[in-house]
């Protein structure tokens, strides 16, 4: 086991660190500099300018770029190049913000999707199942903006709830229980709307998996033995259907960063993928780089976990 | 050798008549058409064909395992001790299996569940079936695992099934389809997975388990080998028929149909040595296509014109010999009782 | 003996038991009206091909019958079905068949002639950037399936590190050092040619056996590419060489292409890996045929089936990538309508001219709907155990 996590740690760093560089060159080999990023502004004179470049080492050749970055990320010294504010302390915060969505929107997800795809397989081509599979596809293909705006619409219209940032606008300071319904509002409608997708594809899955389970001959003899259906369905069948499930457990790590940019624009909702998505507008490098850090961190992470649960719940791993 | 003498007049298991359907792809295969065939208490009885005959789907009605949306028992019925298994729903079918009537079969890893200890699956059939405490249901195990000869017990019981060899892992299925005590045990080609010495120590293991308990077993195989073994009667199955049916002695020495003449002629052996290999000309038909009249005719070197209008009926040998064909019953000048009948009172 | 006794099998060829046989398109036929689902998937699919080609016809040229940049701002924001107002227009002006079909955006201009644009880019997005993806795929997976077990030598990758290195040394204009590094290169090839036939020595020195040492396998090199892919999260990885590259539809199809070609390895190596073992392959070496022709006559048919189903899921995925990008701002550069302009062109007026967030949303829910449908039915034909049994 030791072995196997030392080796898989070892992987993983290298493999952080081919990342690290490419997208340090990704970056740095596209067209367009960072200090032609606001031509308009008048502050930006020549001599603020130059000083810019002075001040970021830009006109170092790239790969002493590259170890003054890294080491400024590690120390904590990196600076964004729109505001001057610590990236690490931005990313801090925009994450703190990030997270309630990320959290509720996946216990919705996780929490619904079993029992719906569970019960699709047993009662396969019933009307449950087919109704079912038909509300996922439908939101599936939906385009999760489009969908964003047709929730806003009926939710603003008929039920005159806020839904635009993480809390009314000039609340002031009113008693607890009011900011905190206030805020579970807010946060109802995004991580909904970020839940609806990842359920309808979960639940497909859940749904494939447990059908492929049910038509192995073990639940075959699991019948010949007299045992219950629930026993069957639930004990035997379950039991092998949900590995696959907890590996995938571990992958959802990244999706913090990555899948909420067009939530978080939609809803003015001030977390990561916005901060991400500004400061690619800005071309604010500094920002970009380290969230790409933090996200390839997540991933490798993510996919360490479910390599190690992996282990720990498939009897027939053994390292 | 074996007691190959009758025991008891009431049969154990009666089935009359089963036809199986299965609808898929727009065509109707006729997996089992039709078949009679009857279990009693203490004898062996085999079910032998090739691949595709519908022995397996006639096994599995049994149990009502035939998975239903494509396949579907559309007539006869399947006695077992005064009951008709067809009429009875799900909750009681569930009472008889693994409790009355047991299964095991052919792939013993696959039909173990890769999850759960051998304790677990081993215990929970005994579970389900009769009240019984933990510690209890230890020792039972353990006394199981020693009646189908897995040495060292205690240990094999915490291991999962892919720790085990195929032969230790039959045993366990076997051991399984044993915890409560079945009055019939069915076994579905168990030893066709199996290197051929552990095959013989399955064969003996199952002799050795039917003299203690006096149990029956319905044994299916497509291995003539296997088949002389242990059987004490035998129905051979082709096309979803039966074509012919009796006691070990009579198909072996004396058989009545072109069908199971083919299949023992293609037993190769050491008196047909430097000579060619005989096998039977063509192939299994399509259950949905099946040819009209006999369904061997195709294949049959004695085959008349009449063979392809007409469904032969069997023909009754005597003392439990029957075959499908009326074209050897009249050709061995062997006339049946009624012949003779209508010859002595004409 | 009577006709009706004699045997009438009298050779040993026995003819097989009729059934009648189908041909493939028969079968994919049948199983597509079978599955319902899957039949509508393809026949929304078709219509939508037939729709975006007519568009791309009506809509182009200097005088095209449906003009999407017809700019009318007497008429801005008219709902669907509305008849334009002739006395404010030039003739030029009046769409086809008087009326709008679709109403008018905030300039004036026709919503419908905009989305009969707007399909064909969809169309072309969606094709040539899962094109792309499955080319590469299927490049990498095969490459990394069949030949995995090859090992790449430490010589190997130092030449290749001196090649690039070189390059960019000279590019970055150290040339001098740049031009040294690069010519190390045609001399280790000449040196290997000249010692090819020489090496007699039964014990090679440490050096140089450590050059000639294995250093990774090709399987792990393509899949450790695989994984640096995967740590960048797509949509985030597609904005930012969007963000930063020029505006064009080109540049899109590319990108989106370029970072979606991971699942398709991961398939296609799996099914090489699987493929590689069975005896057909063995039979074709033991025949003497090329690894060439074995890998694209032989296995490559075989491992398409998960290729295709993931190829159509993708154009789906590729469309709402697009009008996503388009959304956020980074798509096809105005005034060219796409799907995903329109709609966010559109968020704006949301109150006031719901028609414009409505059709292009419907539009592409539909019509990824049916690809979607139809990636979903195919994998149930092509999967020859048909899993899904009925």
């Amino acid at each position: 086991m030791l072995s196997f996590i030392g080796r898989s740690v070892v992987q993983k760093t290298i493999t952080l660190f081919f990342v690290s560089i490419v997208s340090f060159l990704i970056i740095h080999l596209a067209p367009g500099k960072p200090s032609q990023v606001d031509p308009l502004n008048p502050k930006f004179t020549p001599e603020v300018v130059e000083r810019f470049i002075k001040e970021f080492h830009l006109d170092k050749p790239l790969y002493i770029q590259y170890i003054y970055f890294y080491r400024d990320l590690f120390t904590g010294k990196t600076v964004s190049w729109k505001d001057n504010q610590s990236v690490l302390k931005k990313i801090w915060e925009r994450f703190l913000n990030s997270l309630p969505l990320f959290i509720v929107g996946t216990l919705i997800t996780w929490t619904l999707s079993f029992p719906v795809g569970i019960r699709s397989a047993i009662y396969r081509g019933g009307i449950y199942d087919r109704t079912t599979t038909f509300l996922s596809y439908l939101l599936i293909s939906i385009p999760g903006f489009f969908f964003a705006y047709v929730l806003i619409i009926l939710v603003v219209t008929y039920f005159h709830v806020p839904v635009i940032g993480m809390e009314t606008f000039g609340i002031g300071h009113p008693s607890a229980s009011y900011l905190i319904m206030d805020r579970i509002w807010h946060l109802l409608l995004p991580s909904v709307l970020s839940a609806t997708a990842g359920i309808a594809v979960l639940s497909r899955y859940v749904r494939s998996q447990m059908l492929e389970v049910e038509g192995q001959d073990y639940i075959r003899t699991a019948r010949a033995k007299g045992l219950s259906s629930e026993q069957v369905h639930y004990k035997h069948a379950l039991r092998n259907a949900l590995l696959p499930f907890v590996t995938m457990f571990g992958l959802i790590l990244p999706t913090l960063i990555g899948g909420s940019v067009i939530i978080e624009s939609i809803f003015s909702w001030p977390g990561m993928g916005r901060m991400a998505y500004e400061a690619i507008l800005a071309r604010d490098y500094p920002i970009i780089l380290t969230v790409n850090f933090v996200s390839a961190v997540l991933v490798l992470a993510g996919t360490f976990i479910s390599d190690l649960l992996y282990l720990v719940v498939d009897p027939r791993i053994h390292l | 050798m074996i007691d190959r003498r009758p025991t008891n007049d009431w049969p154990l298991l009666c089935v009359e008549n089963l036809k199986v359907y299965f609808q898929s792809n727009g065509e109707r295969a006729r997996a089992v058409d039709g078949i009679s065939f009857e279990v009693r208490e203490k004898e062996t009885v085999c079910i032998v064909g090739e691949s595709g005959c519908g022995k397996t789907v006639s096994a599995l009605s049994i149990l009502g395992l035939i998975p239903t949306p494509p396949g579907e028992i559309v007539d006869g019925q399947i006695i077992f001790s005064g009951q008709n298994l067809i009429k009875l729903d799900e909750k009681e079918m569930q009472k008889i299996r693994g409790n009355h009537i047991s299964m095991i079969f052919q792939e013993p890893l696959t039909s173990l569940n890769p999850v759960f200890t051998i304790e677990d699956q081993l215990g929970e059939a005994v579970k389900t079936h009769k009240s019984i405490n933990a510690e209890e249901l230890n020792r039972y195990c353990i006394q199981l695992l020693n009646d189908v000869g897995i040495p060292s017990p205690e240990q094999r019981l915490n291991d999962y099934p892919h720790q085990l060899s195929g032969g230790q892992r039959q045993r366990v299925m076997i051991a399984m389809a044993l915890s409560c005590d079945p009055d019939l045990m069915i076994a579905d080609e168990p030893t066709t997975a199996l290197d051929v010495t552990v095959q013989a120590q399955i064969l003996k293991l199952l002799r050795s388990i039917q003299q203690k308990r006096s149990m029956s077993i319905l044994y299916i195989s497509h291995d003539l080998g296997v088949v002389s073994a242990i059987a004490h009667r035998i129905y051979v199955m082709y096309a979803g028929i039966i074509v012919e049916q009796g006691n070990t002695d009579q198909i072996f020495r004396s058989t009545r149909h072109p069908y199971t003449q083919g299949l023992l002629a293609s037993l190769p052996s050491l008196s047909k040595r430097g000579k060619r290999l005989y096998s039977i000309p063509g192939s299994v038909p399509n259950p949905a296509y099946k040819p009209a009249g006999c369904p061997f005719h195709p294949r049959c070197s004695h085959a008349i014109l009449s063979c392809q209008d007409e469904f032969p009926e069997m023909c009754d040998y005597g003392e439990g010999h029957q075959a499908r064909c009326p074209v050897l019953f009249k050709s061995k000048g062997y006339k049946g009782p009624n012949e003779m009948l209508k010859n002595t009172m004409s | 003996m009577n006709p009706a006794e004699e045997t009438i099998n009298t050779t040993d060829y026995v003819e097989a038991p009729p059934a009648p046989k189908r041909t493939r398109m028969q079968e994919f036929r049948r199983t597509l009206g079978q599955n319902r689902l899957a039949g509508l998937g393809f026949i929304i699919f078709f219509l939508f091909f037939c729709c975006a080609v007519t568009g791309l016809v009506l809509t182009s040229g200097s005088k095209p019958a449906f003009d999407p940049s017809m700019v009318r701002l007497e008429e801005k924001l008219r709902p669907p079905l509305s008849k334009p107002n002739l006395k404010a227009l030039r003739p030029d002006q009046v769409p086809v068949l008087n009326v709008y079909l679709m109403g008018t955006d905030d300039l004036g201009r026709d919503v419908f002639s905009r989305m009969l644009q707007g399909a064909w880019v969809s169309l072309t997005v969606g094709f040539v950037a899962v094109g792309i993806s499955v080319l590469i795929g299927i490049f990498m997976g095969g490459i990394a399936g069949y030949f995995g077990q090859h090992h790449i030598k430490t010589v190997h990758i130092l030449f290749f590190l001196c090649l690039i290195g070189g390059t960019g040394l000279i590019i970055a204009n150290f040339t001098v050092i740049g031009t040294v590094i690069l010519l190390l290169c045609p001399a280790y090839i000449f040196y290997s040619q000249l010692t090819r036939h020489g090496s007699t020595e039964k014990e090679t020195p440490a050096l140089k056996a450590m050059l000639h040492s294995n250093a990774v396998s090709v399987d792990t090199l393509i899949m450790r590419i695989v994984d640096i892919m995967l740590c960048f999260p797509s949509f985030f990885l597609i904005l930012t060489v969007v963000a930063l590259l020029p505006a064009s539809i080109y540049n899109i199809m590319i990108v989106i292409g370029l970072t979606s070609w991971m699942g398709t390895t991961r398939f296609v190596r799996a099914e090489f890996l699987s493929l590689r073992e069975q005896d057909f392959v063995a039979a074709a070496k033991a025949l003497g045929l090329s690894t060439f022709r074995i890998i694209f006559r032989h296995i490559m048919p075989n491992a398409v089936a998960p290729v295709l189903v993931s190829a159509t899921i993708g154009i789906a995925s590729a469309i709402l990538t697009e009008a996503g990008l388009s959304f956020l701002g980074f798509g096809v550069p105005p005034p060219h309508a796409t799907w995903g302009n329109i709609l966010s062109n559109g968020k704006n007026f949301i109150f006031d001219a719901p028609w414009l967030t409505f059709m292009p949303g419907i539009a592409i829910l539909i019509v990824v709907l049916s690809f979607n449908l139809f990636g979903e039915g195919l994998r149930d034909i092509l999967n020859p155990k048909l899993r899904e049994r009925y």
